[in-house]
């Protein structure tokens, strides 16, 4: 289980075409990917789950990862949230 | 369309209000003429003796006007600018109004072998109906492999690589009530520059389908008339391809994709195909989203629109509720 937290830098937070590149980044990988806010548990293979999240500019959210390739996962999905969902 | 004579203009099976009621009355070795400009001059200037820039290429029509002043030259036996006019090669000449030439016009008609038609119709009228025709003729052509099928009154065109499921995607469609146009074949037509209009190659054929393990089934039999249609707009491209896992498929449906078919811009969709997935359903449901869309609701983008309130509205409490942490 690898597991890392990362802020949201862009000002719209998670809304549809972040929560697509989401999903689509973690279709490449085979382990079980979820996120994490609050108290709130998702799988980011699910779009409606990530944008039900309500993640707004600056809350925090873990990215936990469990299979054969979950730190290479984990450090694509973080890589998403550092570049602001190529947005800004 | 290869070549369009005076011939298959007489013989177009056109009904009611677009029937152009034309019989040859005059030069019939010319009928084999081919029609090259969907276009129509009327002679008042060529008769008077002006040529210059005299649109011969075109039908050249008559109406009360110009027949009173052809009945003028006769009487006065001044016949130089009709053989002149003759002179050239016109595709041929209409009468409007159901008027017949004089003796000394048609013979000269006769000589330059110059088809010369009738019509009932005012020339107006005749003119209006004629181009209606000629733009169907000479509208831009394309056929494609697919199926042509109408979905809640939405044109939806299933194309896809051969064996994916096109026909019996459609086959189901028909079964619950929707439309089909053409299978396997659609014949495209461009008209008036931004309508997709989509028919059977083969009007005379029917509407037949070949469904695997089958063979070739008739629909307007088997379904009832309800279940055919002759032409329709293509509105909706649908493209079917086999399920990979490795692509990226379209998940949100915000974005716009048109494709260009004949320089027309059609919505375009690429639906993957595997066992489980009822296709059927899927493009019912695009149908019905491209009405809304048309209706002006954009599923996707109004979704986003509300996602991005409610963020907008959960970030301001979380700066206020902050805020007054500190203090």
């Amino acid at each position: 289980m690898t597991s890392k937290t990362v802020t949201i830098k862009n000002r719209a937070g998670i809304h549809a075409r972040p929560a697509a590149l989401i999903v689509n980044t973690a279709n490449q990988y085979e382990s079980e990917i979820f996120l994490e806010k609050d108290t709130m548990r998702i799988n980011s293979k699910s779009i409606m789950g990530i944008i039900t999240l309500g993640a707004s500019y600056k809350s925090s959210i873990s990215i936990m990862a469990e299979g054969p390739d979950e730190n290479d996962a984990v450090e694509a999905i973080a890589k998403l949230f550092e570049n602001r969902f190529e947005e800004e | 369309m290869d070549s369009f004579s005076v011939l298959d203009l007489l013989d177009l099976d056109l009904k009611e209000h677009n029937a152009l009621n034309l019989k040859c009355i005059g030069g019939r070795p010319g009928l084999v003429r081919t029609i090259r400009e969907p276009e129509i001059n009327r002679p008042g200037l060529t008769l008077s003796g002006f040529f210059d820039e005299f649109a011969h290429e075109r039908i050249q029509l008559f109406g009360r006007g110009e027949i009173a002043y052809i009945n003028k030259l006769e009487q006065k036996d001044n016949l130089e600018t009709i053989e002149k006019m003759f002179s050239y090669r016109i595709p041929c000449c209409v009468f409007a109004n159901s008027y017949t030439p004089g003796e000394k016009t048609m013979k000269i008609a006769e000589n330059a072998e110059c088809p010369i038609l009738q019509t009932d119709l005012p020339s107006g009228e005749f003119a209006l109906r004629l181009m209606r025709a000629l733009n169907d003729i000479f509208a831009p052509k394309e056929v494609v492999h697919g199926v042509l099928v109408e979905v809640f009154g939405i044109g939806v065109l299933i194309r896809g690589s051969s064996g994916v499921g096109k026909s019996e995607t459609a086959l189901e469609l028909i079964e619950r009530g929707h439309r089909l146009i053409s299978d396997d074949s659609v014949e495209l037509k461009r008209m008036n520059g931004n309508l997709l209009i989509g028919a059977s190659q083969n009007q005379s054929l029917g509407h037949h389908m070949e469904i695997r393990g089958l063979g070739i089934i008739n629909v307007s039999h088997l379904f009832g008339v309800g279940a055919i249609r002759d032409k329709k707009q293509v509105q909706l491209l649908v493209e079917l391809e086999e399920w990979d896992a490795e692509k990226v498929y379209d998940r949100l449906g915000s974005g716009d994709t048109n494709k260009e078919m004949l320089g027309v811009k059609i919505p375009a969709l690429i639906i993957p195909v595997k066992p489980g997935r009822n296709i059927p359903i899927i493009i019912e449901t695009a149908a019905m989203n491209e009405r809304l869309k048309k209706m002006g609701y954009f599923s996707a983008r109004d979704f986003n629109q509300n996602v991005l309130k409610w963020l907008e509205s959960e970030n301001a409490r979380n700066l206020y509720f902050n805020d007054t942490d500190t203090f």
